[in-house]
């Protein structure tokens, strides 16, 4: 007890009175918060709260659980935020909120694991545009959540199409571009007010054409994919001598001996904290032979990648990135809008999928964000094409456990499992059909959309007496 | 309800598809495709069990009582659907490759503007063709690309591909940005169906900037524009002698945009905002121009002035976020109000309708999911840019006479889990392969003794 205590204390961002528990005579003073290193620290904590709710049941419904399961005539039940139960042919019991499923379908909510939106908002003016700090290769002091602005109207249209959870990146100008964070897609005056309790921080890093571009067109390093990767390399062996300085520190202090805490580096933290496995790694990277050097750069330094995202050519590399366990963020459509996205398959997410890998269909966008259900489709459709069987039971994932899993929250949300926060679509058919849309959407168990009644629609600031309306 | 095709039944019409000849050969060859489900786009609406007669490259029967001719190759659709081929509107197909390396529908050259024809410069081996025909596209319209504005495809590096901006110094010629042409998707070395069926300038913002910086300026300097294309046209021999006043635009410019002013070619005017539209709309009265509205995002807020000025609407069924101060009311429903006003609607493809050209389909089942009627959605795709452009006698529908551009289905084409089967354009059936289906078909087995360049 008195170990995991100094543990704690040694952290230096304790309890105030939690560093005299080390037992030390004369306990050093703890650091205060902005100067130690500390990962778990938030400066920026979440503020978010679920709206009013009241326990549900929606009855009657085809369900898909993202579990592989497809219940039919199932019961969805909603109590205090959570999932409550799942199951076929459930009477809704005394007290809940009854919603007829009937001829519907029931998802979890939709997660988009690669979006801009608050950081490229809508509209599209130089004052909002903040998603890439494209002044240095290495940015990874920067963090998303303090480009985001809540605003963004496209937050609202991803909501009504079912996006309960996205993750939003910071762009891929740079080598390093920085934190993501995740948040819930509920409307609020701040940005801390979305953020997501428990949400790992992921760093944002970029292989291939965008950093050589906008560096190499500023004769610069990197200009290159030779440049990149010595790029991706020093700033990890930089990072490795932080950490082992603040580890050093660390231990003396723990034996009582006299030291002086290293100065803390913004861009140092975040890539320790990769090193020490808090932060994921969401790697921007199409091409098959660049995904299979950023492996081994992070075999070379022990992190592990968590995702490669847009990842067009993941399928020339599925058997590797599911031997890896790394998750594929990807698109059905697009592809040839620049040379590294030139090999774009329809199918890549299903001949990942096929190979045992974690497939996701992301957006990149705030118009396909709306429909990622339909891009899902677009992939499964092809990956049937293909010959390779595969249920709407499994490519439900997709868009729900797989981008879950691949943000680092699959134990809080991305299934409907009891116990598992409700986030929940209602759909007015089955939602690989281009005709589905999302009738309810629920946060954490509270009606946060609804198709058919306005109380429920919320609207952006930013349209208020805007254009006539 | 459609029977949703088994993938067995899939596989062997691609099988059929595959086995039959092409090109040459296909044009002379007789086909009927019975027991389908058939959307025709034209008078005869759906027929909901029938037969069509593809003969001689065109289509000499459709309807529910239609005979098998003899000797004819029969094609069990066995309730697919049948369709008329889509057309990709606003297209950069033939005339783009990657996209990050630019294209052949952009100039800057003040001597070639209104002049510029994107039919010398179009590739019909271009790799994206066949995988546009992957969506049933069999037709596009591919227009030249204005500066000012820019509809590239916007990475997260946060670069978007970016044709705006002549600087500070105005260059009135480029509000002509050049004229469209419609071609097919068949396979062959001559795609162009039609060249100078259009003239694309831009409104709004893009073409403020062109014309210097403010939206008052466009107008003004368009004006004073045609009036040099009219005294040109009465005065070609003293223009051209060099005994004429100076002119503002090339000689090429200006014989360009004489079909302009004389109604005979419709400008195709890149236009978002409500108020932009009107301005446009009284320009048109006032200078007898033929117009057609590109974009439109705000065009259902003026419904019945566009309906009553009979201007058609070419818009992205999908636009919908306020993107810029310009595209504020954006909405999904702008499709739908503008059929209830009695406008001709088609819709043009994200990003200019070239690699994704084959989402076209899923564009127009989501006008549909926000309130337009089916068959106005079909229309969209098919009969309507057919009709706009100056070719809708010749394609668009499935009507007797007509070029057979037919598309056999597996189910509702605007579903993503529908796929085509059978695709004719101009009487031929086209190979179904494509790039992407032989990259998929290399990397399907990973573990082969030899690297995968072998297969």
């Amino acid at each position: 007890m008195a170990a995991l205590l100094a543990g704690c204390a040694t952290d230096g961002v304790g309890s105030p009175s939690g560093g005299s528990a080390s037992g030390a005579s004369t306990p050093p003073k703890p650091l205060p918060l902005g100067l130690a290193q500390d990962i778990k620290a938030d400066p920026f904590p979440s503020t978010y709260r679920p709206l009013p709710q009241r326990p549900t049941a929606i009855v009657g419904a085809t369900v898909l659980t993202a579990t592989g399961a497809q219940i039919e005539n199932g019961t969805v039940l909603v109590r205090d935020g959570k999932i409550e139960r799942v199951e076929a042919g459930l009477a809704a019991p005394a007290g809940y909120d009854v919603v007829d499923g009937r001829g519907k379908w029931v998802t979890p909510g939709v997660i988009d694991a690669h979006s801009h939106l608050g950081v490229y908002p809508s509209p599209s003016v130089p004052a909002t545009s903040d998603g890439n700090e494209a002044t240095r290769p290495n940015t990874s002091d920067v963090w998303s959540e303090h480009s985001i602005w809540p605003h963004d109207p496209g937050f609202d249209t991803a909501r009504a199409g079912g996006v309960t959870t996205l993750q939003i990146l910071p762009g891929s100008a740079n080598l390093f571009g920085g934190r993501s964070v995740t948040v819930r897609n509920v409307p609020s005056r701040t940005m801390q007010g979305m953020k997501m309790p428990g949400a790992p921080y992921g760093l944002k890093m970029a292989c291939g054409e965008n950093p050589a571009r906008v560096y190499g067109g500023r004769n610069q390093s990197p200009a290159t994919g030779m440049g990149n990767v010595a790029g991706y390399r020093n700033a990890w062996i930089n990072a490795a001598a932080y950490q082992k300085r603040w580890d050093d520190y660390r231990a003396k202090v723990e034996k009582g001996e006299k030291a002086d805490p290293p100065a803390r580096d913004l861009q140092m933290d975040t890539l320790a904290g990769v090193l020490r496995g808090d932060i994921l790694v969401q790697n921007h990277c199409y091409r098959a032979d660049e995904m299979a050097v950023m492996i081994d750069i992070a075999k070379e330094f022990g992190y592990r990648i968590t995702a490669f995202h847009h990842a067009s050519e993941a399928y020339k590399l599925a058997d590797v990135l599911a031997k890896e366990d790394i998750c594929v963020a990807t698109w059905a459509g697009w592809w040839g809008f620049k040379m590294e996205a030139l090999d774009g398959i329809e199918e890549n997410a299903g001949l990942v999928h096929a190979a045992g890998g974690c497939a996701v269909i992301h957006s990149d966008d705030d118009t396909l964000t709306q429909r990622l259900n339909q891009e899902a489709a677009v992939a499964l459709s092809a990956a049937r094409r293909a010959g390779l069987n595969i249920s709407e039971a499994d490519a439900i994932k997709w868009i729900t456990a797989n981008p879950a899993k691949a943000m680092g929250i699959l134990d809080q949300t991305g299934t409907l499992e009891a116990g598992k926060r409700a986030d929940v679509v209602l759909w007015s058919a089955n939602p690989f059909s281009v005709y589905a849309k999302a009738e309810r959407v629920y946060i954490d168990g509270a009606l946060t959309y609804d198709r058919k009644d306005p109380r429920f629609q919320s609207r952006s600031d930013f349209l208020l007496g805007m254009g006539g309306r | 309800m459609l029977r949703r095709f088994t993938l067995k039944a899939l596989v062997a019409a691609a099988v059929v598809a595959l086995a039959a000849p092409i090109a040459t050969a296909a044009s002379a060859e007789t086909v009927a495709i019975v027991n389908a489900r058939i959307l025709t786009a034209g008078s005869a609406g759906e027929i909901a069990n029938g037969t069509i007669v593809i003969r001689d490259g065109t289509i000499a029967a459709v309807g529910a009582n239609v005979p098998t001719p003899a000797g004819a190759r029969v094609i069990d659709a066995r309730g697919g659907v049948v369709t008329p081929g889509f057309f990709a509107t606003g297209s950069q197909l033939g005339a783009v490759e990657v996209g990050a390396l630019g294209n052949d529908l952009g100039v800057r050259n003040p001597d070639v503007s209104a002049a510029f024809d994107v039919q010398y410069g179009l590739n019909p081996l271009s790799p994206l063709i066949p995988v546009a025909r992957w969506g049933g596209i069999t037709r596009a319209i591919v227009m030249p690309e204005a500066q000012g504005g820019g509809d590239g495809h916007k990475d997260d590096a946060g670069t978007t591909a970016d044709f705006a901006g002549s600087g500070p110094d105005s260059i009135t010629h480029a509000l002509f940005a050049g004229q469209a042409a419609v071609i097919h998707l068949g396979a062959g070395v001559d795609i162009l169906v039609r060249p100078k069926v259009g003239m694309v300038v831009p409104f709004g913002r893009a073409g403020a900037r062109i014309a210097g910086g403010a939206r008052g300026a466009e107008i003004v300097a368009l004006k004073a524009l045609l009036q040099d294309v009219r005294d040109y046209a009465r005065n070609r021999d003293a223009v051209r002698r060099g005994g004429y006043r100076e002119m503002s635009l090339s000689i090429a410019d200006l014989e360009a945009l004489v079909p302009v002013v004389e109604g005979r070619m419709p400008i195709i005017a890149e236009v978002s905002r409500a108020a932009d539209i009107l301005a446009l709309l009284k320009l048109a009265r006032e200078e007898n121009l033929k117009v057609i509205i590109r974009g439109g995002e705000e065009a259902w807020m003026v419904a019945d002035q566009i309906a009553a000025a009979r201007v058609p609407v070419l818009l992205y069924p999908l636009s919908n976020l306020p993107s810029s101060f310009e595209r504020i009311n954006a909405t999904m429903e702008n499709a739908a109000r503008l059929e209830r006003a009695g406008v001709l609607v088609a819709f043009e493809t994200a990003e200019g309708g070239a690699h994704r050209a084959r989402e076209t389909r899923y564009d127009a089942g989501n006008a549909v999911a926000h309130g337009m009627s089916y068959e106005g959605a079909l229309k969209a795709i098919t009969i309507n840019p057919a009709r706009i452009f100056g070719v809708g006698d010749r394609v668009g529908s499935l009507e007797v006479g007509k070029e057979a551009d037919v598309v056999l289905w597996s189910g509702d084409p605007f579903e993503p889990l529908s796929q085509p089967l059978a695709v004719f354009i101009q009487g031929r059936q086209q190979p179904m392969e494509a790039r992407n289906l032989e990259l998929r078909d290399r990397y399907r087995d990973l573990n082969g003794a030899y690297p995968l360049g072998y297969k």
